[in-house]
């Protein structure tokens, strides 16, 4: 499994994670966590996927998932797994 | 592997709030291999670098797509240019190569090249001397090229008269060109920061060196968690740092992959820009002194380099280049504005320098000061780099303008504010030639 995080930042509206969802499962992409919280007083989505099988790299998936936000009114940022792991693991 | 919303949401904050980034991935290759007697020949072999420049560029775009973490520069650190003069000391050949090399890092997107350095520590070798005599017409006539002279170490002394050499360049360069270089001791073989880069002597035909950008991870650290004690205060930050550098760890690895060649070093230090909230004085002043330059501010960043370098050395073995906290005035936005409010004065630099490894950088001094004072000043920095055996260097802007006028230089580089130089008659001292002998220190490795 190759993990990348996607984390959506914006007033909380249905569709949202519709939206993404759908964007991801194009592509081929499977959703193995998600969670709901507040960031900076604001609505944040996090989505923890896996991008193995994906049909498109992971920049090309960003981008795509962008334009998704962009259309929903929300910003969208999608990071690879390793950074956390990196980050938040000895 | 599992992460809780508050782990992902603090990486997230980092990067995005809290401007973490890598502010350098450094390709070091050995370029030994275009040393000829014939310049033609130099500038042929130097021309294939090309290929290797665009390859490289390429894979640090395709690291910062996959990863979705911003890298600001890519350089290339190449043999001290020094020694490609040796056996063809001629000066039109380093006007030559600094062209070559400029035209061919703007051609393929390579935002530095650094190694037009020399060493002489204790005298000025064939190479050293032709590249000390073009210095001046090599960074005026560029805009990428970078290089620093190694003028003293603690193990072979301080070459005062190339010391001298240097300032008379340096008041020969536009404010742009001396950002672009440095006098130093104790040079580093692996720093990925310009104007130190080079590919020193000792290292693996090429390697990749990392430098990250953490400051405002680190005063966002301190004012979040609010410490009652030192050992809190102290407790915060390596945590922080040990996270800031395992990303440079991770970009390391990941661009030598693929590249594939050696990771090289990750340099641990904190480096400023004009950004708001990248701020190293910040740090200072979110600690507690208001003022950088104030009484305390030496122990606060004594207190910051230990922490750093403590949580930085967990998290990689690689630790390398200067490792330290860069005070680069004009960078920094709040030095900038603590010189020009008068709290922060050369002095207080100078003892700054001696808990961290940057020295007097990025400050810009009056031309009408003269050669011998600025001589004097850069001895003041240097000599303490060799007694205390640090790493240390100056870089300083020559302008026209007087003590707190401030010129901007744009980008990275921000607003160099004149410092003011104490108008004290030095020339005795300075006029002596020479170099200063090894210090005590050296006695202690044999």
């Amino acid at each position: 499994m190759e993990t990348a995080v996607i984390v959506v930042i914006g007033v909380d509206k249905p569709g949202i994670v519709a939206g993404i969802s759908s964007a991801l499962a194009k592509r081929n992409v499977n959703i193995v966590d998600i969670s709901q919280t507040v960031l900076r007083g604001i609505f944040a989505m996090i989505m923890v996927v896996d991008v193995e099988k994906s049909q498109v790299s992971i920049g090309e998936l960003r981008r795509e998932l962008q334009q998704v936000g962009k259309e929903l009114g929300v910003e969208v940022l999608l990071y690879h797994g390793e950074v956390f792991k990196y980050m938040e693991r000895v | 592997m599992r992460y809780s919303p508050e782990e992902i949401l603090e990486v997230v904050n980092m990067l995005t709030r809290e401007d973490l980034d890598i502010r350098s991935v450094t390709l070091s290759i050995n370029t030994l291999f275009a040393s000829s007697h014939d310049g033609r020949v130099v500038l042929d072999r130097l021309s294939t670098l090309e290929r290797i420049m665009s390859r490289f560029v390429e894979a640090v775009y395709l690291v910062q797509e996959k990863l979705g973490v911003r890298i600001v520069t890519k350089r290339i650190a190449i043999s001290p240019v020094q020694y490609l003069l040796e056996p063809n000391p001629r000066e039109e050949l380093v006007v030559e190569v600094g062209k070559l090399l400029d035209e061919m890092a703007k051609g393929t997107g390579v935002d530095y090249v650094g190694g037009f350095s020399a060493y002489a520590e204790r005298g000025t070798s064939r190479g050293a001397q032709v590249l000390l005599n073009s210095l001046a017409e090599v960074l005026n006539s560029t805009e990428r090229i970078s290089g620093a002279l190694n003028a003293g170490s603690t193990q072979s002394g301080l070459n005062v008269d190339a010391v001298k050499q240097f300032v008379s360049q340096l008041f020969q360069m536009s404010p742009k060109a001396s950002s672009r270089t440095a006098v130093i001791v104790n040079s580093p073989q692996d720093s990925p920061f310009i104007p130190s880069a080079h590919h020193g002597p000792g290292m693996p035909n090429a390697s990749v060196n990392i430098a990250v950008s953490g400051p405002g991870v680190i005063a966002e650290a301190i004012r979040r968690s609010k410490p009652f004690t030192f050992q809190e205060l102290y407790e915060v930050v390596k945590r922080a740092a040990f996270k800031v550098t395992r990303l440079g760890e991770l970009v390391g690895r990941a661009v030598s992959e693929e590249l594939g060649v050696n990771m090289g070093a990750v340099d641990l230090s904190l480096a400023p820009s004009p950004t708001v909230g990248d701020s190293v004085a910040e740090i200072l002043e979110t600690m507690g002194i208001s003022r950088v330059g104030g009484p305390g501010s030496v122990a606060a960043l004594a207190l910051l380099m230990d922490a750093v370098k403590k949580g930085g050395s967990m998290a990689t073995n690689l630790v390398g280049g200067l490792s330290s906290a860069f005070i680069p005035v004009s960078e920094d936005p709040i030095m900038a504005n603590r010189v020009r409010e008068g709290y922060l004065e050369l002095s207080d630099l100078l003892a700054m320098s001696a808990v961290c490894n940057s020295g007097i950088d990025m400050v810009g001094v009056s031309k009408r000061v003269g050669h011998e004072r600025i001589t004097a000043l850069i001895l003041d920095v240097l000599t303490m780099g060799i007694v205390l055996n640090k790493i240390l260097g100056v870089r300083l802007i020559p302008l026209e303008a007087g003590p707190g006028e401030e010129v901007d230089l744009g980008g990275l580089l921000g607003k160099v504010v004149v410092a003011d130089v104490k108008e004290v008659e030095v020339s005795q001292f300075v006029r002596m030639g020479g170099f200063l002998p090894t210090p005590i220190k050296r006695l202690e490795t044999g």
